[in-house]
């Protein structure tokens, strides 16, 4: 599941919000920062129409958004942090179950969703690692509005 | 013990109790725990086939429960019964020691995913002293451990009305969340109720 060898791929960002609406819009802005170059995935709502979190909407997206250098997830209010906590565990849990296979990095972003989101995608598009895009996206707590 | 019967009873309490778990909730939160917890009980238990091992029970259920339902609930007591059946294990029967290690394992992992402590007001503050209720009284056999822990349970929630939310959407209300029972702990004492009543039928 990993992108073509040769090919530079960039970090992949998922956004998990509560409300499926905010997680597209926040999508849609971050996309921007990064035209063509960067996969930005929302993971809204509690995939039936209605406010919440999916834990399958989130392993999808991921899915989806992962080129080969791994994805940054960045999420919004109480169930969204938690279901991507609950995710990251199940996915350690999945990869010790098959050991040597090569695995891309997955993190969280300890960061403010639209900001963290639009920071995030703008460090992806210029080839940061897993790492320096999560840091981006923590460093937009810092923007100050007056 | 049987947990098929726990998980079971404790789906039926909350589907009986969801509009006041949701109207408590509208009070200092989003308004969604009842219905939420009610849909991801009801996969859980359709999730339940036959035969399966108490240990077994517990995880079953509670991968139901994180993937279906929808709210912070899920993450939070999907994680806490799929730790307490990892901790059971394989085996067929499950003892009054086998049970406590469980419910220890199931609070470990709440506050790990959530971070709350006693005093946060969340389930942690009926779930801590409950879990420390039934190990106390362990030695006295399933029923009355279980029943020792509902009582502490019942003590911890009623505890959380006069406490200020430091975890949670409550958390964003101040001083305003003062006054008000926490949703989360007066769920986690239908899961008591459920047990108590679980382990008294044997």
């Amino acid at each position: 599941m990993c992108g073509n060898i040769g090919v530079m791929s960039t970090v992949g960002i998922v956004l998990i919000s509560h409300s499926r609406a905010l997680a597209e819009g926040a999508a849609e802005l971050a996309s921007q920062m990064g035209v063509g170059e960067v996969t930005v995935r929302p993971a809204g709502g509690d995939g039936e129409g209605g406010l919440g979190t999916s834990i399958d909407l989130v392993e999808q997206a991921v899915r989806d958004a992962d080129g080969g250098a791994g994805v940054v997830l960045i999420a919004d209010l109480g169930s969204s942090v938690l279901t991507a906590r609950t995710y990251l565990e199940e996915l350690e849990d999945a990869r010790a179950g098959r050991p040597g296979e090569p695995e891309t990095d997955i993190v969280l972003a300890d960061a403010p969703f639209v900001e963290g989101s639009v920071a995030a995608a703008s460090a992806a598009a210029g080839g940061a690692d897993v790492t320096a895009v999560a840091r981006a996206a923590h460093e937009a707590y810092a923007f100050r509005k007056t | 013990m049987d947990t098929r019967r726990w998980i079971e009873r404790f789906a039926e309490l909350v589907a009986a109790d969801a509009d006041r778990l949701t109207r408590l909730d509208a009070a200092i939160g989003d308004g969604d725990h009842g219905t939420n917890l009610n849909r991801g009980l009801k996969a859980a238990t359709e999730a339940l086939e036959p035969g399966l091992p108490p240990g077994k029970v517990l995880m079953t259920a509670g991968r139901a429960l994180v993937s279906k339902t929808g709210g912070a609930s899920g993450p939070l007591y999907g994680g806490a019964l799929r730790r307490a059946g990892k901790a059971l294990g394989d085996g067929a029967d499950v003892d009054a020691a086998a049970l406590g290690a469980a419910l220890h394992a199931a609070l470990d992992a709440v506050q790990e995913l959530g971070k709350a402590v006693e005093g946060d007001k969340t389930m942690v503050d009926a779930l801590a002293p409950a879990v420390a209720a039934y190990e106390a009284a362990a030695g006295d056999g399933v029923a009355a451990a279980a029943q020792a822990a509902l009582d502490a349970a019942e003590k911890g929630a009623e505890g959380t009305v006069p406490l200020q939310a430091r975890k949670g959407r409550a958390s964003y209300l101040g001083p305003r969340s003062v006054g008000h029972l926490d949703p989360g702990a007066a769920s986690t004492v239908l899961l008591f109720r459920a047990l108590a009543e679980a382990a008294a039928d044997g």
